[in-house]
């Protein structure tokens, strides 16, 4: 939040740097006496929490990748040497897996946080925009590190996603396949098609990290939205970053790794896919090609469209919907917990987004097609009719004065006495 | 926010946690939901192998498996590596030495065979996978080194497999030189029913009995695709204990910061109140 800078240079160095170049004042205006609102709850941890996943997924890839070897008939060979004759390269590679799964956990329930709380309403626009354009960058990372092992189900999820734009050979004849081999560097899925995904995935997570500075840049002018969505109305509503969220956000992370540890130390492998311990054979598809479990709502939605160009326009637009998030939405409330109606549509949103989840892992036929149809036509509506539709008709319960207002009155009688006892 | 909504919120957190279980391949699934858990000493969070088993393991793998079943991720050494069947240098040297290995080529050029030794490859018992092939009526063999991880089920669907050759049932159409196998997704497999009850022999008084092979084998076949799952377990309890009481820590910590601040606000609520 703009706020007056309160960076005094302790030492003569420090003033003579602050003067070439400010970094000491950014990080104590911003990282440590930041103005943040005293009411955020702890679905508001993982931003820190997402930040945490993005540097341990680039420190552990940075090491696999001085392992592992970009070559057709090694990859898989290579991936199981740093498993077995690597120091420590079984924690590196699970940490490294497990890792990504992770990270996609956490960036969802971002998502749905900011779609609860209407973080991406004025002036958070570029905000959320960034966030989405993060969340595609991430897709893109994921789905090029995943084909890296070069098992079966690398192998052939490189090969479905690819073909999707062939597709466009249904747009102008030629032009599809001229793409699709273009991206590959040949004439299937092999040897070239690898270097360049390893390539691009060493690449992509610094543009993430790039595009997550300017979300933090973006987020830090208008400051933190809050679970009521009310404007900060006077400093006294709000407290400076350290401690008080340092220490909320450190003890959120703990918590996270609890879990991430669990799942890396005891059941490394119960996000993957048996097949993908299987070496790329090209001659032999799996009798069922699934991707991640972070990527199954996307393919139940490609698979629900009958046309495969339709297919794969509907799964751009499932996530290109979200950029036009903040104007799709009309309502001037940002806080569903005001908003009586939107809040149950909010809810089956969520319930869509996991049960396309569920239809993604299963064959697309009898029941499971008809229910895949039926909840993407529901996600989309939810952006494109509930959003603008309920917006203009919806009375939403009356907003408190005042954050402190909310805080208080909402708490006084419940509340109070459980603190006085954590205060004895 | 209310706390009705916190916890709703914390159940889409919890069916977000169960989802992946269910979205893993359900169809592979189907049969690995009929197979029978069998009890392992090596199930997470603190078991470990057992060091006789797996030496047992071995001698199956080598007498029977190894005959068509190549493990080429594994070199003799690891056999006596810790958190594995653990032999002896010696016998290890000694394991290495019963294979001929091709090596070369020699300075005239030529590859010739000599005795293994610690660091070689396990021996493949074929060439090549087209050898392979010829030598098993067109089917290949899978390679064996990570294929308790590659099967879901892991060493349950291993075991299962081994125990589940049956004399087909009288509607069943077998193709000509498939076996008729229980576990088996479709029960028609290239691979005969060979381990026989009596077949290895065993030195440390174990029973030589079918289950038993199939048991010992499957647990190694456990260790030859995790061998550093010990090592997992165990700093997975330091990590977790440590992380456990890191969590206490924090939560105090955390709670310190904000008490004041909360003191404040309930002397508000008083004085807001009266």
């Amino acid at each position: 939040m703009a706020h007056p800078s309160t960076y005094r240079p302790a030492s003569g160095v420090a003033k003579w740097l602050d003067e070439r170049l400010p970094v000491a004042r950014v990080m104590h205006d911003q990282f440590m006496v930041y103005p943040t609102p005293r009411n955020l709850n702890y679905w508001w941890t993982f931003g820190g929490i997402l930040t945490f996943m993005l540097v341990a997924q680039i420190v552990t890839g940075v090491v696999l990748a001085m392992h592992y070897i970009p070559a057709e008939d090694r990859a898989f060979d290579s991936v199981e040497r740093i498993m077995r004759d690597v120091n420590w390269g079984w924690l590196l590679r699970y940490a490294h897996a497990v890792g990504a799964s992770m990270f996609f956990l956490a960036v969802y329930v971002h998502t749905f946080r900011g779609l609860y709380y209407g973080s991406y309403k004025a002036p958070r626009e570029v905000l959320w925009i960034l966030g989405v354009l993060i969340l595609l960058l991430m897709i893109a990372t994921a789905f090029m590190g995943y084909s890296l092992p070069w098992g079966q189900m690398s192998f052939w999820a490189v090969t479905v996603i690819t073909n999707l734009f062939s597709s466009l050979d249904a747009v102008i004849p030629g032009l599809g396949t001229t793409l699709v081999q273009w991206i590959w560097g040949g004439f299937s899925v092999g040897g070239p098609t690898l270097n360049r995904l390893y390539s691009l995935h060493y690449l992509f997570p610094f543009i993430i990290a790039g595009v997550v500075g300017l979300h933090i840049w973006a987020l830090h002018v208008p400051g933190n939205n809050n679970p009521t969505g009310i404007n900060v109305k006077s400093p006294a509503e709000t407290v400076p970053f350290h401690p008080y969220y340092s220490i909320k956000d450190g003890f959120a992370l703990v918590m996270f790794l609890l879990l991430f540890g669990a799942l890396l130390f005891y059941a490394p492998n119960l996000l993957g896919h048996a097949d993908n311990y299987i070496p790329a054979n090209p001659l032999q598809t799996p009798p069922h090609i699934v991707p991640e479990w972070y990527f199954l709502p996307f393919y139940a939605i490609l698979r629900a469209v009958p046309d495969k160009l339709l297919g794969v326009v509907t799964l751009l637009a499932s996530i290109g919907v979200l950029f036009f998030v903040p104007w799709l939405d009309t309502s001037k409330v940002r806080s569903t917990s005001y908003r009586p109606i939107y809040k149950w549509f909010f809810w089956a949103f969520v319930v869509t987004c996991i049960a396309l989840g569920y239809l993604g892992s299963q064959a697309p036929d009898g029941w499971y097609l008809f229910f895949g149809r039926v909840f993407t036509i529901y996600y989309f509506a939810f952006f494109l009719v509930v959003m603008p539709v309920l917006g203009k008709f919806e009375r939403p319960r009356r907003l408190p004065g005042s954050i402190t207002e909310a805080v208080l009155g909402h708490e006084a009688s419940a509340a109070k006495p459980r603190e006085r006892e954590a205060v004895a | 926010m209310t706390s009705h909504s916190c916890l709703k919120l914390f159940g889409v957190f919890l069916l977000a946690l169960a989802l992946p279980d269910r979205g893993i391949g359900d169809e592979e699934h189907s049969h690995a939901s009929e197979l029978q858990r069998q009890s392992w000493t090596f199930t997470p969070p603190f078991g470990t192998f057992d060091n006789a088993q797996l030496q047992r393991g071995y001698h199956v793998y080598r007498d029977v498996c190894a005959q068509c079943h190549s493990m080429r991720l594994l070199s003799y050494r690891n056999l006596g590596e810790p958190g594995g069947p653990e032999f002896s240098a010696k016998v290890v040297e000694t394991l290495a030495a019963q294979a001929q290995i091709t090596d070369g080529p020699d300075d005239k050029g030529q590859m010739f065979q000599r005795p293994g030794r610690p660091s070689d490859r396990f021996r493949s018992p074929f060439p090549n996978d087209q050898a392979a092939r010829a030598a098993n009526n067109g089917a290949l063999p899978p390679d064996l080194s990570v294929l308790a991880k590659a099967r879901s089920g892991g060493p349950d669907y291993i075991y299962a497999l081994l125990m589940g050759y049956r004399d087909p049932p009288p509607d069943f159409t077998l193709a000509p030189g498939m076996h008729y196998n229980e576990a088996f997704p479709g029960h028609q497999t290239a691979m005969p029913g060979l381990l026989r009850d009596g077949m290895v022999g065993y030195t440390d008084g174990t029973e030589k009995t079918l289950d038993n092979y199939a048991k010992d084998v499957s647990a190694f076949l456990m260790w030859t695709a995790e061998p550093k799952l010990e090592e997992r377990h165990k700093v997975g309890t330091r990590v977790m204990v440590f992380l456990l009481v890191f969590a206490v820590i924090m939560y105090l910590a955390k709670r310190a910061v904000w008490v004041p601040l909360h003191r404040r606000r309930d002397g508000a609520k008083q004085s807001s109140s009266s």
